[in-house]
């Protein structure tokens, strides 16, 4: 019995050892490999820092589309039931199982010139396809579901009962909205938060096929890491460094956001 | 001038069947909304509160139409100003406990805390102002929830067991408590509520619902001394049992039970029936003694549980079915009862209420019966 148990454990224990082990190795590798003086020499190349500033600036745009929009609509889905809802949910979850290559694709077919919409974007003046919109549209289309399943998950779990005490207490439906659901959802709209930035700052496939890779304009990190890697694969490197470095600031600093009591996190 | 009497006329659709109910409830009263599990009672304090929309009627306090399906009126939840207490109190989480009973407050930041903390000050627990709900025992989220309904002046009081959360000995105090806090508010108040105790303190007219409908209404006292159906009576407190009656000359009653034996009653009934009967009003007597005395009713019982409430003793019987007796701890002693002694259990056929069996509201042969309580 109590042999059996220590069996268990130690199985437990060395999956979990495993686990670390493959999935931590390559990123510790990554430093091992960079010396510390040519990860800050290769940060003072500007093109290295046009393309941290753009992916940047793009990550974040896409970041506020997402939560402007995304989270009243995980609200109504994660509130609401109506008939097809699990339709409507699955497809909106549809991006995150689409290869980025085709998501690529599909952005060219509905938003690219002869797309389903390109003559109505032609005509509106907007132009999307090799330029920095355009990196943000595919970032938008690859993240956002990370953010809306989460969103609406926490949006489900907070207790019914609080919002309609908010309403007897005279709060307005929008005001419950405000004041009560998105404080009490706080650490699971946070926690989706830092995945889609997370995917979006990652973003490869969408962004080279939608927006093609110019540098200052569309080539955000990871799409200046594949074109020095075929030149010099030290500098890639020394990119992808930063670029662990950064995204794991930023995650850190979205999960210590969701933690503060401002957002309904334990004190 | 605001507020004034509640007055409630509304029909709507539940599940299994319709709800009816035609209530009006003074300021400074309270009306119990008591039956059992999915009679509506809930469903009655969220059509008053706006949170569910009904499909005919008209709900009024005093001059001000809250819903009014034919003149085309219903407000929205938070104009309806309506208090309500929830089940679980449904405290903001996160927010302190003065944030909770601010929430409502419009009124400068300034001001908002002072009255939230005088507010608190008056359930004795300002000084856990700054503390978040998790943090708060069931009886302080209790006090917090009803400062929290209160700070908004509401024109009516709702209140879906607002103590059910609590256990025994805390509920005692909040009962009390929650009684003061309901005359000085000087509002009409509706309370749904499981337990005979609550309904009797803090509501002057119960009413009693079955599958949507008022079956009775009355006092607390009206109820337990004729109790309309099984469920009434065992809500009441009292022992029911199950039998069949027959009318005897002279104008009363004789019951075979269900399971054997057989009881007088004084009231007239006929068929299958529900026979009532409180615990204090049975007296026990060693089995094996001759009997004496003049009551007519005389079971033998088997002693299953011996319990002290309070001063008093309560002894629960199988005799087979389920019957319970109060009585004093030297009774106790002299007839040294202990789980699996017999005993007859003895009482009047005056004090033998008959109902009609019919209806889901009978309780379940072989329910305990249970004091004050009818369906936990």
């Amino acid at each position: 019995m109590s042999a059996r148990r220590l069996l268990f454990g130690g199985l437990l224990v060395g999956c979990l050892a495993l686990a670390l082990l493959f999935l931590c190795l390559p990123i510790l590798a990554m430093f091992v490999d960079v010396p510390p003086g040519d990860l800050v020499s290769s940060l003072g190349e500007p093109d290295a820092l046009d393309a941290l500033w753009l992916s940047l600036r793009t990550s974040l745009a896409a970041l506020a589309i997402i939560i402007v929009v995304g989270t009243p609509a995980a609200y109504f889905l994660g509130t609401r039931s109506f008939r097809g809802h699990s339709l409507v949910t699955t497809l909106i979850e549809l991006p995150l199982v689409l290869p980025p290559a085709v998501a690529g694709i599909a952005l060219l077919a509905a938003l690219g010139p002869k797309g389903l919409l390109g003559g109505t974007l032609e005509d509106a003046g907007i132009a999307l396809v090799l330029q920095t919109a355009g990196v943000v549209v595919a970032l938008t289309f690859v993240a956002a579901p990370f953010y809306m399943r989460q969103a609406q998950e926490a949006f489900a779990a907070v207790d019914r009962a609080q919002l309609e005490a908010a309403r007897t207490l005279g709060s307005s439906e929008a005001t419950a909205f405000a004041r009560v659901a998105i404080p009490a959802a706080g650490q699971g709209l946070t926690a989706g938060l830092a995945l889609a930035w997370g995917r979006a700052l990652g973003e490869f496939g969408a962004t080279l096929m939608f927006a093609g890779s110019f540098p200052g304009i569309t080539e955000t990190v990871p799409l200046a890491i594949f074109s020095r890697f075929a030149l010099d694969f030290t500098s890639a490197l020394a990119l992808s460094a930063v670029l662990v470095v950064v995204s794991a600031a930023l995650l850190l600093s979205v999960k210590l956001l969701g933690r503060s009591p401002l957002l309904g996190g334990p004190g | 001038m605001r507020g004034g009497a509640l007055e409630i006329r509304v029909g709507d659709r539940l599940r299994e069947f319709e709800l009816e109910l035609d209530a009006r409830v003074e300021p400074g009263e309270c009306t119990a909304l008591v039956g059992p599990s999915g009679a509506g009672k809930t469903t009655v304090l969220r059509l008053v509160a706006g949170l569910r929309d009904p499909p005919r009627g008209r709900i009024a306090v005093g001059e001000r139409v809250l819903c009014d399906t034919d003149a085309g009126i219903c407000l929205e939840p938070e104009e309806r100003r309506c208090g309500f207490l929830f089940q679980d109190h449904a405290l903001f989480g996160h927010l302190s406990a003065w944030r909770n009973v601010a929430f409502g407050i419009g009124a400068p930041r300034s001001e908002r805390r002072g009255r939230a903390l005088a507010l608190l000050g008056r359930f004795g627990i300002e000084g856990l102002a700054d503390a978040r709900p998790a943090e708060l025992s069931g009886g302080e989220r209790q006090r917090v929830a009803l400062a929290r309904a209160l700070a908004t002046a509401p024109d009516v009081l709702l209140l879906d067991e607002p103590l059910s959360a609590l256990d025994a000995r805390t509920r005692a105090h909040a009962t009390r408590e929650l009684a003061a806090a309901l005359r000085d508010a000087a509002v009409p108040s509706l309370l749904v509520t499981h337990d005979f105790e609550e309904a009797a303190v803090l509501a002057a007219e119960i009413c009693v619902m079955d599958r949507g409908r008022v079956v009775q209404r009355g006092s607390a006292a009206e109820l337990s001394a004729s109790p309309a159906s099984g469920f009434v009576a065992d809500f009441a407190g009292a022992a029911v049992l199950a039998g069949e009656a027959h009318p005897e000359p002279g104008g009363s009653t004789r019951v075979a039970l269900e399971g054997g034996g057989e009881v007088h009653s004084s009231d007239s009934e006929r068929g299958p029936v529900a026979v009532s009967v409180y615990p204090w009003e049975v007296a026990l007597e060693p089995a094996d003694e001759p009997a004496h005395g003049s009551a007519r009713n005389r079971l033998g019982a088997e002693v299953v549980s011996v319990t002290q409430v309070g001063t008093r003793v309560r002894v629960g019987l199988a005799t087979p079915q389920p019957l319970a007796a109060e009585v004093t701890a030297e009774s106790v002693a002299g007839l040294g009862l202990r789980p699996g002694v017999r005993v007859r259990a003895v009482w009047k056929a005056t004090a033998t209420r008959l109902a009609p069996a019919a209806g889901p509201a009978q309780p379940a042969p072989g329910s305990s019966p249970s004091p004050g309580g009818a369906e936990r």
